[in-house]
């Protein structure tokens, strides 16, 4: 257990209300103080001036691809690529082969993150068998073995009662259900945004509706079940819509948003670059205005990147052979500071928030927040140093980003896990 | 691997009619016009091209696209190579980075492709550092057809100005209903799309100025200069989008479906033509049919776009 003084930086914690500035003394891998000018005799300094310490950010929707698909990503690659993001905890979900549906594969994951990685990494459990969305899979053996949460990301439960059922075990475990909300028959054979642009390119489309029927049966779902409900990278002004009326009405749902789902629209997929193939699909402008305005307004609660590598031969392909998703865990920062924070959608704090007790408290994790006692995890980063994203840099397994080679001002500065500096900027 | 993609600009192939100006249209059809042969004589021969070599990589069927870009390429004295890669839908995705391959280790001056997948000759281009001409990518463009289209018009009418055109049938599944549109469109075209909903989407008007959508046949062909049929594209469609039977009769084109277009309207048909799916036989083989013509306009708009590319 590491002990450390980070020194001179601005902090933020919202949970605490606090920003300002302040030191942050780590010891024995947990929080013990934070505080303007503190000292620690024989403790380890890191010098943060200039820069903003932050609770150590959760990504909770990451595919780390292991077991049985390591040659697009491992747990050791994906969390390293995650501490070099600023992240100190990610959660990966379940579609691995075998797919995490049984205590055993659970308790792998975990074991192999105890030994190759550097962040904290929280299993999420299928909701199903194999995640074919028929019968329930081992659940509570699961959260026995430590998952934080069921999801069958990748595929939605096509099944209402299995999605009811499923929803009342997860209410009584005290864990969140996490759907990927697509109709299947709506979405089938799609390949980006239904609208304008697919057709102008003659690609298949994917209608907004696949996802917003979708997030209207599971809202109607979690209040027939008292279930908290989380909808998995929300796409649509519609379904932002629902979550806003449903979280009015006192439902308990919550909502995380990608950062390419904030920041670019189905209008890049002009060049037929896989890169830009992922689901949901890119989604118009006015869906994009209307996620930001639910980060603003807290309809949306987190941001989460759904990283999905995949090998390149995988993305060399037809656009349509093409499989979905792409990385995202070194860039999410970048993009939103780039397109929130500095575009003046949203105050720093919001950011912190959104990366912090956002995620922590749909996770019902004793994370992201700075008070005595806590996991010593710290994210620091800055707002302004300018730099640009080389993909062939990653630290991932896998080089699916459309983001290399845009440029960005501020970004991580170091990744702090339990006192330990894991990632620091050359 | 494919080299990556660089930084230099992009030579100029043919990948779509959507990016062409008015003015390159124009020149191109001008060029076109010049190498059309008089009644009875054949294609004059050129030298422009020697020296070149221009792969034909075509991946679905199609003999008359294929020979005439062939015959194309010879007039202009270019040497051709032509290449059905036709494998299973399988091995399909592994085939495209393969032949990627094998094109880079080729090095030919430009490379013709036919793709079922729409965007597959924008993926060569992004990794070759040669012209890339589309001959038709999935149901996204087909420029020379989109070309040659506007050719035979031409070979009706004195000019492509201010045309009142409909387009019937499956166009969401249309690459030539694409290329159509985007060049008559620069040209000030008023054009009616027509077909059943899911073939017709309402998106379709957003795809150029000019275009409107309507469900009734003949809302759509009353007073327009030209009628474009499209193929009903069975293999491309996932869905019946009526039921059996009712395409023909909503959709297809009738002798009696003629009196409402201008009285010197022409009917024209990428083919191959299902006669008595998309329009009766006596539509067909009217004098306002150009179905022939665009064929035969086939050769001198694939030389005016080869001759370009290296211009």
């Amino acid at each position: 257990m590491k002990s450390l003084l980070i020194q001179g930086g601005r902090v933020i914690d919202p949970a605490s209300k606090f920003d300002g500035a302040a030191d942050v003394l780590i010891r024995d891998g947990k929080v013990e103080k934070v505080g303007p000018g503190l000292k620690a005799e024989g403790v380890p300094v890191f010098d943060a001036k200039g820069a903003i310490v932050a609770p150590g950010f959760i990504d909770m929707h990451v595919h780390l691809r292991e077991p049985g698909i390591e040659h697009a990503e491992t747990i050791e690659t994906g969390s390293k690529a995650a501490a070099a993001g600023g992240f100190t905890t990610i959660c990966c979900m379940p579609n691995t082969l075998p797919v995490n549906d049984s205590a055993m594969v659970t308790s792998y994951i975990m074991q192999r993150a105890r030994e190759v990685a550097p962040v904290n990494v929280f299993p999420i459990g299928a909701i199903t068998k194999g995640s074919k969305g028929e019968e329930l899979a081992a659940i509570g053996s699961m959260h026995e073995a430590g998952i934080v949460a069921i999801s069958d990301d990748g595929r939605p439960v096509m099944n209402a009662r299995v999605m009811r059922r499923a929803m009342e075990l997860a209410r009584t475990l005290n864990i969140p259900v996490i759907d990927h909300c697509e109709d299947l028959n709506l979405s089938a054979g799609g390949d980006m945004h239904e609208g304008a642009e697919s057709v102008r390119l003659g690609l298949r489309g994917i209608p907004s509706a696949s996802e917003d029927v979708m997030v209207a049966r599971d809202l109607l779902l979690a209040e027939l079940t008292g279930a908290s409900y989380h909808v998995a990278h929300l796409s649509t002004k519609r379904s932002a819509a629902m979550v806003a009326f449903a979280k009015s009405r006192g439902i308990k749902v919550t909502s995380e948003v990608t950062p390419h789902h904030f920041a670019i629209t189905d209008h890049e997929l002009c060049t037929y670059d896989s890169n830009y193939k992922m689901k949901p699909p890119l989604r118009r402008q006015e869906d994009v205005d209307a996620v930001i305005e639910g980060l603003k307004d807290g309809t949306i609660d987190a941001i989460a990147t759904d990283h999905a590598p995949h090998p390149g031969d995988e993305k060399m392909q037809e656009f349509e052979r093409c499989p979905f998703g792409i990385t995202g865990l070194e860039t999410a920062i970048g993009l939103t500071l780039s397109e929130l924070v500095h575009a003046g959608h949203i105050t720093v704090s919001r950011m912190v928030e959104l990366f912090t007790t956002g995620p922590a408290d749909v996770l019902r994790m004793n994370r992201g927040r700075l008070l005595p006692g806590a996991p010593g995890d710290v994210t620091i980063f800055d707002l302004t140093t300018e730099w640009t994203f080389d993909v062939s840099h990653s630290l991932s397994k896998s080089r699916n980003s459309p983001f290399s080679g845009r440029k960005f001002r501020g970004g991580p500065v170091a990744t702090v896990v339990a006192g330990a500096v894991v990632w620091k900027r050359e | 691997m494919p080299s990556q993609p660089s930084s230099s600009p992009r030579p100029a192939g043919l990948l779509d009619l959507e990016s062409l100006s008015r003015k390159e249209i124009e020149t191109i059809l001008e060029r076109a016009c010049y190498f059309q042969p008089p009644p009875n004589e054949t294609y004059r021969r050129f030298e422009t091209l020697r020296g070149k070599t221009i792969v034909n990589l075509f991946y679905e069927a199609s003999t008359r696209t294929r020979v005439s870009f062939e015959i194309a390429a010879r007039r202009l004295g270019a040497e051709t190579i032509s290449i059905a890669a036709q494998g299973s839908s399988v091995s399909k995705g592994e085939s495209l980075v393969d032949t990627l391959n094998t094109l880079v280790a080729m090095r030919p001056s430009a490379v013709v492709m036919r793709h079922a997948a729409s965007g597959a000759p924008h993926f060569l281009a992004r990794h070759l550092r040669i012209p890339i001409v589309n001959a038709g990518d999935g149901t996204h463009e087909h420029p020379t057809q989109g070309l040659l289209d506007a050719l035979t018009i031409l070979d009706r009418r004195k000019s492509l100005e201010n045309l009142r055109v409909a387009i019937i049938g499956d166009i969401a599944h249309s690459r030539v209903a694409r290329s159509d549109i985007h060049l008559l469109s620069k040209f000030g075209a008023e054009i009616v799309l027509c077909g059943p909903p899911s073939l017709a989407p309402l998106e379709l008007a957003s795809l150029a100025p000019g275009v409107r959508i309507a469900y009734d046949m003949k809302e759509a062909i009353r007073d327009v200069d030209v009628i474009m049929m499209l193929r009903v594209q069975l293999e491309r469609q996932h869905e019946a989008p009526m039921a059996a039977g009712e395409y023909f009769r909503f959709f297809g084109l009738q002798l009696e479906h003629l009196a409402l277009a201008k009285p010197e309207a022409i009917v024209m048909h990428p083919g191959p033509i299902n006669r008595g799916r998309e329009l009766s036989s006596d539509v067909a083989d009217s004098q306002k049919s150009a179905i022939l013509n665009q064929v035969e306009n086939g050769v001198a708009v694939r030389m005016a776009v080869l001759e370009r590319i290296f211009a």
